[in-house]
């Protein structure tokens, strides 16, 4: 690891200038960064931590739905989301092991937009709302490939705002080492349709199936799944699946998804 | 009752409490005064020629103390194989010199071609970051594919070897015109082409090493991790640095698991030992996990071609094998072994199979070097034999209870001479086959097959009947294989004056539990307390010279050389005591920790006798000496053959090709148990090893030599919620013949007996499902491997 400055703003607004500085870089819970900096592969400055903004804390359900701060850990999610959002808490609870969940945030998950995280398709399925620090962004123009999302230069991502739908489930098959998603199906059933989001399987990241949403917006049952078919094209090949296998997965998890939304 | 003390009893593992409470002491743990790091600089290339490494801007870097190259070590020695094998032609196998820095080439990603010593491991990783981009390294295509590698004979990984060929063996020789023929007028032949794939150890403790030159004396200390300090003493300073053994005293203190990856020497205890010659301070490195995957010895990597000839029902003819062994780009020290004494002999399996050939072709490739890894050949060579058997059966639509159960060795013909050399010296295979299928249940199954169908699960099971040769073994009949060790081990039990006793032992204990089991024995053995006995290893400078721990030998061999020396104490003690009673040594009987007079109540306790050895105040010292310590070395007559039968079922979801094991049965024949506690934690390990083998732990290196799988990213190693929970039985026991306690060592079975039944057990599965088109899936049998098998 490289040397570096540690600061711990207690504000959004002493974060962002804090990161004004030449090579400063955001440090949530960091279980994406700091393996990267032991490494050797980043070598940043300054770390700016998140984590101790206490407007970047805890959930809570308003009228909008149910707001979560950016820096509020997945353990916390998994916890606190359980009495309203259950799917979506089990999606947090299901990341990682103990000990990530209690470093890694949600903000850090989106920010970063691994193509094989959780997050991605809980935010993405539930038509959430990304808040930073300047805007609110929706979450169909928020993920934006691999890695990429709408975010500027910096903006951080300071919460996220999730419509509660009628039912939901969250149905990860795990990549056997990483047990990140080797796929995973996020759907959730709204008064006024479906979202499919699907994540682990493209070289685009997360995404929606449309074709799934559109058949379950009618018919909200396994079976509408069953006709349709899921091109390969697009789709991530390497050691632990192949874009064909993982075509199969989206359409398998996505059943089964439906048969255990509630 | 169960025992609770002394041989049988499960005591609590006593090293435990240490490892549990983090009072480990560890070779990273050590802080030394003046200490220094170093940092190797590793080849990012598979394959490549270093045509210059300018070092003049890393030496000038802060804190830089040192650097090494390859030139500094080319007029020292390599790092030697321990085995020689010939060829079928009769000529020996190719060795290239194994430098301890890469000198003229570079031959697999992570091949170390510099080193960095440095104040602090910071400036060392900054000043090797700095000479790696000073190196000029012109990268030459990589060699990696076994298949090609031989076949391309324009593309070398060592210039002097055109086909990349290390040697060409056969198994045995003679046996091949028999084999042949009876493959001739065969009524069925069984084909089967498979992959033993290539693991990585993953020992939780990286390797690491300190170095320590005293100018004052000319002592050298290597603290180090590995398996067996005295073979690492006598490779480092004999073979590779010329430092006279009695100069260097190497300690290897708490080792946090070997699995055979530190059996061998490194180049990195070479490096840090001259270093602190050099600089007249201590030196260290500790491998970062990265390092553990591109340079840690890796285990398997056969492909293999296997024939079975039978009879239409299922009795065992003749046995053919074309292997390739991958070695990697330098012979490890026990490298050529493993493919070929620990694999070709084993091919017969536990069956009465006439005529067996065998013949591996070992390769050298731009990859980590290849070595013993937990089990070391006997999982290839029960994997290659188990899979064929199961698919002779389905070929023939037999049993396969049945068909083992008619080729199995009959328990009236030990000792049994196989085709391939081994003599098997006593067994009971039926006894556990019967016990297995007591105690898997095996008439329930079609219950339990019904009930996941109804989860929309495929079940299957999967048998798989092995048997090993372990106690690393007898040096008259290794040496005339090829071996250029002597595999005996050695054990001193020092009486103290007061009574307790310290024991030193040649093998090694890295997790296995020697530090209680030893104790256990000399407990029994001399009737006093567990707790009275100290088992000390590890250290060179205290212990005689051993062999270490690997292939399942410390028991079987050191623990009989500690029997023998506890053998000479009670000897010894009853010259004591003859003396101290005043009667004949021929009167005089130890039992329960005391040395009395035969039909008298005369008696002296072991304490007593103790004292007494170091205050010999009225000993007639003509022909009694003081002191009561006593060495023994003991070399076995034979291999041990511990065998077994294990059950696995699966459950595997059609639509995703995800394999759960919903249970796993082993009934195994140890031999006389010590611990019946440990031996079963071994056995769960070492299944925990195969399922890992079998459903998940895959080494990929792609076609231009790049570790695909070189983190816990991608390497999956099996946790706790991929094994069931295991019923383990080990009381079939035919007792070794030739051991003093009986025993026949347990730490590999598991690893070698799973794979196969885990993999039988999922084509059962699948033609149970009506996929009776899948043959065979290679391991790690992946979720997409097996839904890619259902819908190819």
């Amino acid at each position: 690891m490289h040397n570096f400055d540690f600061v711990k703003p207690s504000s959004i607004a002493e974060a962002v200038k804090a990161l004004s500085t030449e090579g400063a870089q955001a440090l949530s819970g960091g279980q994406t960064l700091t393996p990267t900096l032991k490494q050797r592969l980043a070598a940043p400055t300054v770390l700016v931590s998140l984590t101790g903004i206490a407007e970047m804390q805890g959930v809570c359900l308003g009228s909008d739905g149910l707001s979560i701060g950016a820096a509020t850990t997945h353990a916390t999610v998994a916890k606190e989301a359980a009495a309203h959002y259950p799917a979506l808490a089990a999606l947090a609870g299901g990341i990682g092991d103990p000990a990530v969940r209690n470093r890694g945030t949600i903000g850090g998950s989106i920010a970063n937009n691994d193509p094989a995280a959780c997050y991605p398709a809980g935010v993405l399925g539930s038509g959430a709302t990304v808040v930073t620090n300047r805007r609110k962004i929706a979450a169909d123009d928020y993920f934006q490939g691999m890695f990429t999302t709408a975010l500027e230069e910096g903006e951080i991502v300071t919460g996220v705002t999730f419509p509660v739908p009628q039912k939901a489930a969250y149905v990860k098959f795990n990549q056997p080492a990483s047990r990140f998603a080797l796929t995973a199906v996020f759907v959730a059933k709204f008064a006024d349709g479906v979202r499919v989001a699907v994540t682990g399987a493209s070289n685009n990241g997360v995404f929606r199936w449309s074709a799934a949403e559109t058949a379950l917006s009618g018919n909200f049952s396994a079976a509408a799944v069953e006709g349709l078919t899921v091109s390969s094209d697009g789709l991530i090949g390497d050691l632990h699946g192949t874009p064909a296998y993982r075509a199969n997965l989206i359409k398998v998890l996505t059943k089964r998804a439906v048969a255990a939304a509630h | 009752m169960p025992k609770d003390h002394g041989i049988g009893a499960s005591s609590k593992r006593r090293e435990d409490v240490r490892f549990l409470s983090g009072r480990g002491v560890y070779t990273d743990d050590m802080a030394l005064h003046g200490q220094t790091y170093a940092v190797f600089v590793r080849s990012n290339v598979a394959h490549g020629r270093i045509k210059s490494i300018n070092t003049a801007n890393a030496a000038k870097m802060p804190g830089v103390l040192a650097i090494f190259t390859g030139e500094d070590f080319k007029d020292v020695g390599g790092n030697p194989a321990g085995w020689l094998i010939n060829s079928r032609d009769g000529t020996p196998m190719r060795e290239p010199k194994r430098p301890v820095l890469a000198h003229g080439k570079v031959r697999h990603v992570g091949d170390a071609y510099a080193a960095v010593i440095a104040e602090t491991y910071n400036e060392a990783k900054d000043a090797a970051q700095q000479l790696a981009d000073d190196s000029d390294i012109e990268e030459l295509p990589a060699i990696v594919d076994m298949k090609k590698a031989v076949a391309d004979a324009s593309n070398r990984v060592h210039d002097e070897i055109p086909d990349n060929l290390c040697f060409d063996w056969g198994w045995i020789e003679d046996n091949r015109a028999a084999v042949d023929a009876a493959f001739k007028s065969a009524p069925h032949i069984t084909t089967l082409e498979l992959v033993n794939n290539r693991l990585v150890p993953n020992a939780m403790e990286p390797r690491s090493s300190i170095g320590e030159y005293f100018p004052g004396t000319g002592d050298y200390k290597l603290t180090t991790t590995s398996q067996n300090p005295h073979l690492t003493r006598l490779l480092v300073a004999a073979f590779v640095l010329g430092i006279p053994e009695n100069k260097l005293t190497v300690v290897a203190p708490d080792v946090g698991g070997g699995f055979g990856s530190k059996i061998y020497h490194y180049g990195e205890e070479a490096l840090v030992l001259a270093a602190s010659r050099k600089l007249g301070r201590p030196v260290r490195w500790t491998a970062e996990r990265t390092e553990s995957f591109l340079t840690d010895a890796h285990g398997r990597d056969h492909v293999t071609k296997i024939e079975m000839a039978s009879t239409k029902d299922g009795e065992i003819l003749a046995i053919r094998t074309e292997t390739l062994a991958n070695v990697g780009a330098y012979l490890s020290n026990f490298s050529t072994a493993t493919p070929t004494f620990l694999h070709g002999t084993l091919m017969a399996g536990p069956y009465k199979v006439p005529h067996v050939y065998v013949n591996v072709k070992t390769v050298f490739t731009n990859t980590a070097p290849v070595d013993a890894y937990r089990g070391a050949g006997r999982p290839e060579a029960t994997f290659s034999i188990e899979r064929i058997v199961d698919k002779m059966c389905r070929e023939l639509n037999l049993d396969p209870f049945e068909v083992r159960r008619k080729n199995l060795i009959q328990p009236d013909q030990f000792p049994y001479t196989t085709p391939v050399g081994l003599v098997y010296d006593t067994g009971n295979y039926q006894a556990t086959l019967d016990k297995l299928i007591e105690l898997a249940d095996v008439a329930g199954f079609d219950k339990r097959a019904a009930a996941s169908k109804a989860k929309g699960k495929l079940r299957g099971m999967g048998l798989s009947t092995w048997i090993e040769a372990c106690g690393i073994a007898p040096s008259n009949l290794v040496g005339v294989l090829g071996s250029r060790v002597g595999l005996y081990d050695a054990a001193t039990v020092r009486v103290n004056a007061t009574g307790n006793i310290s024991v030193m032992t040649g093998a090694h204990s890295h997790g296995q539990g020697h530090e209680t089991v030893f104790a256990q024995v000399v407990a029994e053995k001399l009737g006093i307390p567990e707790s009275s006995i100290e088992i000390v290893h590890g250290d060179t400078s205290k212990i005689p010279f051993g062999m270490g721990s690997y292939g399942s030998r410390s028991l079987a061999v050191c623990g009989s050389a500690m029997s023998k020396a506890v053998d000479k104490i009670i000897a010894k003690g009853k010259k004591i005591a003859a003396h101290m009673l005043e009667a004949s040594e021929n009167d005089i009987v130890f039992a329960d920790g005391k040395f009395s007079v035969a039909g008298t109540d005369k008696a002296k306790s072991f304490g007593e006798i103790a004292f007494s050895a170091y205050v010999p105040h009225n000993y007639p010292l003509e022909t009694l000496e003081p002191g009561l310590e006593e060495t023994a070395f003991y070399d076995p007559a034979n291999f041990t053959y511990p065998a077994g039968a294990y059950l696995c079922e699966v459950e595997v979801d059609p639509e995703t090709g995800k394999v759960d094991i919903a249970s796993f049965t082993c009934a195994d024949d140890f031999g006389h148990v010590m611990n019946p506690m440990i031996v079963e934690g071994q056995v769960h390990g070492g299944v925990g090893q195969g399922i890992g083998q079998a459903l998940l732990e895959n080494t990929s290196y792609d076609e231009n030599g790049q570790l695909l799988t070189a983190s816990y990213m991608d390497y999956a190693m099996p946790r706790a919620d991929d094994v069931p929970f295991y019923t383990v039985d080990h009381s079939c026991i035919t007792p070794c013949t030739h051991n003093p306690l009986g025993v026949k060592g347990c730490g590999e079975a598991g690893a070698i007996g799973s794979p196969p039944a885990v993999v039988n057990a999922v084509i059962d599965a699948l033609h149970r499902g009506g996929h009776s088109h899948v043959k065979h899936i290679d391991m790690p049998v992946s979720p997409a491997r097996v839904w890619s098998a259902i819908n190819g």
